[in-house]
């Protein structure tokens, strides 16, 4: 009986008091926000990173590909090399230091980290596909870039989607540390409320919750995904 | 309607595949390129639509070099099939898609074409239950089969074959063959490597002995088979005949 007086006191204490649900709905939609759009751009700028990388392996001599390839290079290392929570802050404090969009800078600041590590990824899965699939592709008339676009990714995809669902929870978590620039995300109104209800439990225990709850969430997206894209593999 | 002068062909470290060879295939020919293994038949092969970029000389595909960096490489495979040992099947297409993809991509034929066509190229082969099918519910003789109505579908003007019966299992190599000398018999202009001996004395033109990177010896497969005149051609037939 005691525990339950506790939990609809500090639910009100947490929730409706000073309207602080609506804390927690903004942070919610921060960290919605700069977890999909992070996501998206990450797969976009790691795709191309693993295209070049890849291409460059084949046509050592293109001096475009050779010069793409070296940033590249240095991109993922830099990134890889150094904490997610430095380069936001970075991103925030230094390159845009002149904008006050704090969310944005973070979208920024999460696509190019997780585009990193997703473009070892797909080159990965790029690289498992069997070269006879480009030659196939190639020797039918299919241009370079159609070949990729058409025949190889779509196999590269279907490899890889275990390790991007992964990669896809990592960010997701990830932008719990966004409150370092003054974003209010899920984690920093959970910080916020509790410190004003002075109760740990009950605040962190309800953030926990909702990543655990988009994280079924997106689990539950990949594995239908896969159970699809497996269709080729009847036998 | 091929034309290759002088091609030699060095891979990374420095082995050297193709050794300066000469030759021309001519248009409605049947050319058969036997050798051990290693001897660069397949190299050379590869060479005909560049999948393999040679060291040195030039190739002429009606006329037009194509070692020229100029050339547009996309059109002129249009115009050339291959079938490969592997198949190489896009796994994540559907048999029609397989067939049907690249002459809608390259906007050869309009869509409707395309599938008509495709429809009628898996009736030929007696496939059209295996429309909506997937590579790889498809026996090995089946996707070759596949394989090589795919490069048909573009209308090309010769086709290559890189062993196209090595990964099968020897039940399955006959129906395959019997595509190909129905290829033959329509006309289809043909460069073929492969081990089916059986199948260069019946269709060949021409069969082309490759040795150590070079054209050892050729002629009719007459020529070939009864009257061998170099020692490494005799050699090489007593083991595999």
């Amino acid at each position: 009986m005691e525990f339950i007086n506790y939990l609809t006191e500090m639910f009100e204490k947490t929730f409706i008091r000073d309207d602080r649900y609506k804390l927690f709905l903004e942070g919610f939609k921060n960290t919605l926000v700069i977890a999909v759009f992070a996501t998206l751009l990450g797969v976009v700028i790691g795709l191309i990173v693993a295209v070049v990388k890849v291409w460059y392996k084949q046509y050592p001599k293109n001096v475009l590909l050779k010069i793409l390839n070296f940033i590249a290079e240095i991109y993922t290392t830099i990134i890889r090399g150094t904490p997610v929570v430095v380069q936001l802050m970075l991103s925030y404090f230094v390159i845009f230091a002149a904008s006050d969009k704090a969310v944005l800078v973070g979208i920024i600041a999460f696509s190019f980290n997780s585009g990193a590590y997703v473009s070892e990824i797909i080159r990965a899965g790029i690289n498992a596909v069997d070269k006879g699939q480009t030659e196939a592709g190639r020797s039918l008339g299919l241009s370079q870039s159609r070949t990729m676009i058409s025949i190889v990714l779509p196999q590269a995809f279907k490899n890889i989607l275990p390790a991007l669902g992964n990669e896809f929870i990592a960010i997701l978590k990830e932008t719990s540390v966004i409150g370092y620039l003054g974003v209010v995300d899920l984690t920093k109104a959970g910080e916020m409320v509790r410190s004003r209800t002075a109760d740990a439990f009950f605040c962190l225990i309800f953030v926990a919750a909702v990543y655990l709850v988009l994280v079924l969430g997106l689990s539950a997206l990949f594995k239908k995904m896969e159970k699809r894209m497996s269709k080729s593999d009847r036998g | 309607m091929i034309e290759v002068k002088d091609l030699y062909k060095t891979f990374d470290n420095k082995k050297m595949v193709l050794n300066g060879i000469t030759e021309t295939i001519h248009q409605g020919e049947k050319v058969v390129i036997i050798g051990p293994s290693g001897s660069g038949k397949s190299t050379f092969l590869r060479c005909l639509n560049l999948l393999e970029q040679p060291t040195k000389g030039n190739i002429f595909f009606k006329g037009v070099d194509i070692t020229d960096p100029k050339t547009d490489i996309n059109k002129l495979r249009q115009q050339m099939g291959m079938v490969f040992q592997h198949f190489n099947l896009f796994p994540h297409m559907s048999i029609l898609e397989n067939i049907s993809f690249a002459p809608i991509k390259l906007k050869l034929q309009s869509k409707e074409q395309a599938l008509e066509n495709a429809n009628k190229l898996l009736k030929r082969i007696g496939l059209s239950d295996k429309v909506k099918s997937y590579p790889n519910q498809l026996s090995g003789g089946q996707k070759q089969r596949v394989a090589i109505v795919r490069a048909l579908a573009m209308n090309p003007s010769v086709m290559l074959f890189d062993e196209p019966t090595s990964a099968l299992d020897p039940e399955m190599v006959g129906e395959v063959l019997e595509l190909m000398k129905e290829l033959a018999e329509d006309g289809m202009t043909m460069a073929v490597v492969t081990h089916e001996m059986g199948f260069a004395k019946e269709v060949a033109n021409r069969v082309l002995f490759m040795d150590e990177g070079a054209i050892i010896e050729q002629g009719t497969p007459d020529e070939i088979f009864n009257h061998p005149t170099n020692q490494r051609t005799q050699d090489f037939l007593a083991k595999v005949l």
